[in-house]
């Protein structure tokens, strides 16, 4: 007992456990999976690595990003120059420069964004969305112009075999960097740096009276975001081994906003729901248009109509997304259990596994 | 030197389209305080259908009549349907909101037009003047599209300054509970505030689509530096917006000129930055600066 009270009391030892066990069922999952679903899996790793960077600057720190595209382009550039022929870094410390990459660029970004509100902020991160893919037309000796670049696929270690299939290797890869993401921000929203974001959502006049500098504050949340989708960026050219200036357009920062949107703004459990969303999302909606025989038109842009939905009926019915109904159905699922078991156990139930959001929080943002 | 008269000129007549851009965004921060960043796949989608229309074999005249009656419409269905129940959320729910409108529209265009931009005819000779022998970049089409921006300005301005209408309008933006108690229903005039950005949004999307091809996601960057220019001239400000336009016209032309068109979106969001940064409330807003 005493043990699991120490457990609880550290947020570490907490998020620690979270993670190996979490490592633990993947590598385990991996393995009955087939390739083709290992590399889904790997898709998904690098959209929750974006997902759970966006939900945290949105939810806890009140921002929104519309630039996530921007920096998942920076990472993914970045990944090929340092991992391809004459720099030729292993995959490992290349994603490590991606990271740096972005965090390098989403600073100056982030100290602009941080004196923007509300509209003006979306729309400067939407002109960051649209406007930095475009550089690689302006520099097409050293990244590509509309080619991009291209590195080779990760090798598996000698130690895993020699038959170890390449999807499997990329999706322990994706999960690696989605997991030490979790590790991360769970972390970081369970401190003190999280609680200081939430106050400055929350007021930012009372949070200067208590010594924060909001600011820096909400640079801060902001370069978390940007160093989460560089490694979501690289891992993405790691995995598809290409980049390319169209495969960021504004639809892709759309997108990602859809995904944070419908799995609840905040969460990192709402995260994965989105990642599983903007995974699986595309096959469905392909099946469907086979089996009702539409035209390729039609299916091209089913997925894309379908997130345009998800936002509009979030923001009309539903702004907490799929994490926030279901805290409020175990909320509500919750007295009835805990009635029964009241006189048993005088603790309350286990500590939720995600970034510190409380079930009356909703999407907010700071008055213009 | 030519070259710099050439970009001057032609920044103008793109200035001018910015400039239309960013006052349908200005009519509606006005009347409804949410940024509609939906306004490009709107003005996109009014063009395809002056598209449609044309190609079926009517005039140019009959198109652009078209697209700016569905643009009336459309922008009363979104601001009726859809945009009506966040009128009074936070600020962030109308932009995502917006994105969601945003998506969808270009979705269905992209269902119903295919995705592969199509060349859109122009109102007159995209052949430049000639003066004194060298033919500048300034076309008669030029002509027309500045000619069309400040008629609507001008046509604008009338109507807010010089009509009960327009008087109503302002009311229902700026005082809505007074207004209402004076009889003013302020509910349609809000719809009709939206209804008439939005027909000039189409104006700006007929006017710049033989320039940029026409497709689903043609217009975005037309969005983005519309939205730069109604910043610049203060979002509140319909004289500021055509300010804005034509400023942030000369200078993404000269940028374009002289270190290529692919860093446009990033030169206006470096010039959005600068101007936040000094001036908050943008050139020409009389409102007063957030202070924190």
């Amino acid at each position: 007992m005493r043990a699991l009270a120490v457990f609880r009391g550290s947020t570490l030892l907490r998020s620690l456990a979270i993670v190996v066990i979490a490592g633990v069922v993947l590598i385990l999952v991996t393995d009955s999976l087939s390739s083709y679903r290992n590399l889904q899996l790997a898709y998904g790793g690098y959209y929750f690595c974006v997902l759970a960077g966006l939900t945290v600057l949105a939810g806890s720190s009140g921002q929104i990003s519309l630039g996530q595209g921007a920096f998942m382009a920076v990472g993914a550039y970045t990944f090929c120059k340092l991992n391809a022929a004459p720099v030729a870094w292993s995959v490992f410390p290349s994603l490590v420069g991606a990271v740096v990459a972005a965090v390098l660029i989403g600073i100056p970004v982030g100290a602009a964004a941080s004196r923007l509100r509300g509209p003006y902020l979306a729309g400067a991160t939407l002109a960051f969305a649209v406007g930095l893919p475009a550089v690689a037309d302006k520099f097409p000796a050293f990244l590509g112009g509309e080619n991009g670049l291209s590195v080779n696929p990760p090798t598996s270690p000698h130690w895993l075999g020699s038959n170890f299939p390449l999807e499997r290797w990329e999706a322990w890869i994706s999960c690696a960097g989605a997991l030490v993401v979790v590790f991360v921000l769970y972390n970081l929203t369970h401190s003190a740096v999280g609680r200081s974001w939430r106050a400055v959502r929350d007021d930012e006049i009372a949070a200067s009276l208590a010594g924060l500098r909001v600011g820096r504050r909400q640079t801060l949340a902001f370069v978390v975001s940007a160093a989460c989708a560089g490694l979501g960026g690289g891992l993405l050219a790691a995995v598809l081994q290409l980049t390319t200036p169209s495969a960021f357009p504004l639809q892709l920062s759309l997108t990602l906003l859809a995904g944070v949107v419908i799995g609840g703004l905040g969460s990192l459990v709402g995260a994965v729901w989105g990642a599983a969303l903007l995974v699986f999302l595309p096959n469905w909606t392909t099946d469907l248009a086979n089996s009702f025989s539409l035209s390729g038109n039609v299916s091209h842009n089913l997925p894309i109509a379908i997130y345009g939905l998800v936002l509009i009926v979030a923001m009309l019915v539903w702004p907490t997304g799929i994490q926030g109904g279901l805290r409020a159905l175990g909320h509500a699922v919750r007295p009835a259990i805990a009635g029964r078991a009241r006189r048993a156990a005088a603790e309350p139930a286990s500590p939720e596994a995600e970034g510190g959001s409380s079930k009356d929080e909703e999407v907010k943002a700071s008055q213009p | 030197m030519t070259k710099f008269i050439d970009l001057t000129l032609s920044g103008i007549s793109s200035g001018a389209i910015y400039a239309a851009v960013a006052l349908a965004l200005v009519l509606i921060w006005r009347s409804t305080r949410v940024v509609n960043f939906a306004q490009g796949s709107m003005l996109m989608f009014t063009t395809f259908i002056a598209s449609a229309v044309i190609n079926s074999g009517a005039s140019y005249v009959e198109g652009f009549v078209v697209a700016l009656l569905a643009g009336f419409a459309l922008g009363a269905i979104v601001e009726r349907v859809v945009v009506r129940p966040v009128e009074n959320a936070s600020p962030l729910n109308a932009v995502i909101l917006t994105l969601g409108l945003y998506t969808l529209i270009v979705a269905i265009a992209g269902m119903i037009w295919g995705n592969t931009p199509r060349s859109f005819p122009a109102a007159f000779s995209l052949h430049g003047y000639t003066v004194g022998g060298t033919t500048l970049l300034f076309t008669p089409n030029d002509t027309f599209i500045v000619l069309v921006v400040i008629a609507v300005a001008a046509a604008l301005a009338f109507l807010f300054r010089r009509t009960s209408l327009g008087l109503r309008m302002r009311g229902a933006a700026f005082a809505p509970e007074v207004a209402r108690l004076l009889g003013v229903r302020v509910g349609r005039m809000l719809t009709l505030g939206w209804a008439l950005a939005a027909t000039v949004g189409s104006l700006a999307g007929v006017l710049v689509a033989p320039s940029v091809f026409l497709g689903p996601n043609s217009f975005d960057p037309i969005l983005i530096i519309g939205f730069v220019a109604a910043v610049l001239g203060g979002l509140d400000s319909p004289p500021g917006a055509v300010v804005g336009g034509i400023v942030l016209g000369l200078a993404l032309s000269y940028v374009s000129g002289y270190e290529g068109a692919s860093l446009v979106p990033l030169a206006a969001l470096v010039i959005l930055v600068i101007v936040l940064m000094f001036r908050p409330t943008g050139l020409f807003s009389a409102t007063k600066e957030r202070r924190v």
